[in-house]
């Protein structure tokens, strides 16, 4: 790996028309807007394959303003490497959704390689008639690789209270028994699939088990998490792809 | 230095607020196979304590240390996303009121169980009782943190037949750094309630909704 760390904060706003206000593309961090998918305006993050590498400090920022209909993709998984710094990488997404605003926030898996150290922060600030769907995936290693470090932690806040704060931490710098029988149990692929949408208020989302890896949890909140503990990448998504379709019609 | 006494009183297992009835996610992790000796409930007994014992440990300490205890439901709460555990960590912390308020009567006791007729979280619970014994809020972290591994440990003896003595040199083994999570708890507490460690563990979680699903079991979580 031969660069210097580097920083980088792309920027992301969109509005009720359609438009996107601000797009900001920033080192590694690249920005395209794509063909529209139905009544969401797309955002799709190119070129993120050569990042976050150690030492690296990435950011992305997203407003989806009142009435705005947004859907951020990725083009492909995002490789947490190992860099010349011994620093970890950090990689933050912030996101604040306005009212009667939707957010679809569907990247691609974030997978850590042999030797990275990657925090990654994912703050989500919502109004109470904001609506959100958002996947995160975690592949620990490539094939047949023993992994780096991981830690995730995403919060999400809706009118000012807290709905969900969950950190996930594994890999050779977690502490001990992330790969135990009360955490992982040796799988190495782990999936969350967030959908908050304030009528599950009146309706809400039964819990229920998705087979033996996964479970639709309802939160406290109106709002449902999709979790996945699998052998593999593909198995994550399968359970969560089946999950979206249905508690996510929007 | 606060009572060393009034701290064994409240951590003793024998303290009637019905944690023996449950095996902290044990029960479901013996059914899988992924605990099936001493080994398998060291690592399983690890991770549990890093992961929700760290997360328990600093809302009981923050509670300890007098913050609000309505934000700390709420923060527990987004911190327990598995509906299941949701509702034994209400019913436990209505447990440990009752025999809270019979030992330690206190008006902060009172007012959190007017607040929360069917049960506040459990660690909310036990920071508040810690309080009205005396206790400080390392205590309280100290209290979650042996409560998270030594409920697992006692519940395997009882499934897997495992030797008694084995159980406990686990428990042993795991005092560094039982430690260390309730010094951090301690002082992420210190912090305030935005420094809260939420660390999780994927197949508590997940195991907890599977095993509530059980027609019979030997624990109620």
């Amino acid at each position: 790996m031969d660069r210097v760390s580097l920083r980088a904060t792309a920027r992301i706003v969109a509005d009720a028309d359609g438009g996107l206000p601000l797009l900001v593309s920033d080192g590694p961090l690249a920005l395209r807007r794509t063909r529209a998918a139905g009544p969401y305006t797309r955002v799709t993050v190119v070129g993120a394959m050569s990042a976050p590498l150690g030492g690296d400090r990435l950011a992305v920022e997203t407003e989806v303003r009142d009435g705005a209909r947004l859907l951020v993709d990725s083009a492909a998984a995002t490789l947490a490497l190992p860099g010349r710094s011994a620093e970890p990488a950090a990689y933050d997404v912030r996101i604040t959704v306005g009212e009667e605003g939707v957010l679809r926030w569907l990247p691609e898996q974030l997978v850590s390689v042999q030797g990275s150290d990657l925090r990654m922060r994912t703050v989500v600030e919502l109004a109470p008639t904001a609506r959100l769907v958002l996947r995160e995936e975690q592949i620990l290693g490539r094939h047949g690789e023993p992994p780096g470090t991981l830690v995730t932690r995403l919060t999400v806040r809706r009118a000012g209270r807290p709905l969900l704060d969950q950190e996930l931490a594994f890999g050779p710098g977690a502490s001990g028994g992330w790969d135990g029988g009360a955490v992982l149990g040796g799988h190495r692929a782990t999936g969350q699939l967030l959908v908050v949408e304030p009528g599950f208020a009146e309706k809400p989302v039964e819990p229920r088990l998705l087979g033996e890896n996964g479970a639709v949890s309802p939160l406290a909140g109106p709002a449902a998490l999709v979790s996945v503990v699998a052998p593999d990448a593909l198995a994550v998504r399968r359970l969560l792809d089946a999950a979206l379709a249905e508690l996510a019609p929007f | 230095m606060t009572s060393r006494s009034a701290l064994l009183v409240l951590a003793d297992g024998r303290f009637p607020a019905g944690g023996h009835a449950h095996s902290g996610g044990a029960e479901a992790a013996v059914r899988a196979g992924r605990v099936k000796d001493a080994a398998g409930l060291e690592s399983f007994c690890r991770g549990r304590l890093h992961t929700t014992g760290l997360t328990s440990a600093a809302l009981a300490a923050a509670a300890a240390y007098g913050l609000d205890p309505a934000a700390l439901d709420a923060a527990a709460d987004a911190r327990t996303p598995s509906p299941a555990l949701r509702a034994v960590a209400r019913r436990l912390g209505r447990q440990l009121m009752r025999a809270a308020r019979a030992t330690w009567p206190s008006p902060r006791l009172d007012a959190l169980a007017a607040m929360y007729p069917r049960g506040a979280h459990q660690p909310v619970v036990l920071g508040t009782t810690a309080l009205a014994a005396g206790l400080d809020a390392e205590d309280a972290a100290y209290c979650v943190a042996y409560e998270t591994v030594g409920g697992p440990a006692t519940a395997v003896v009882r499934l897997l037949g495992l030797d008694p003595y084995q159980a406990t040199a686990v428990l042993a083994r795991l005092v560094p750094e039982m430690d260390q999570v309730a010094e951090r708890a301690a002082a992420a507490a210190r912090q305030g309630i935005d420094a809260l460690p939420a660390a999780s563990a994927p197949l508590l979680d997940l195991t907890a909704e599977q095993h509530a699903a059980w027609p019979v079991r030997l624990f109620a979580s």
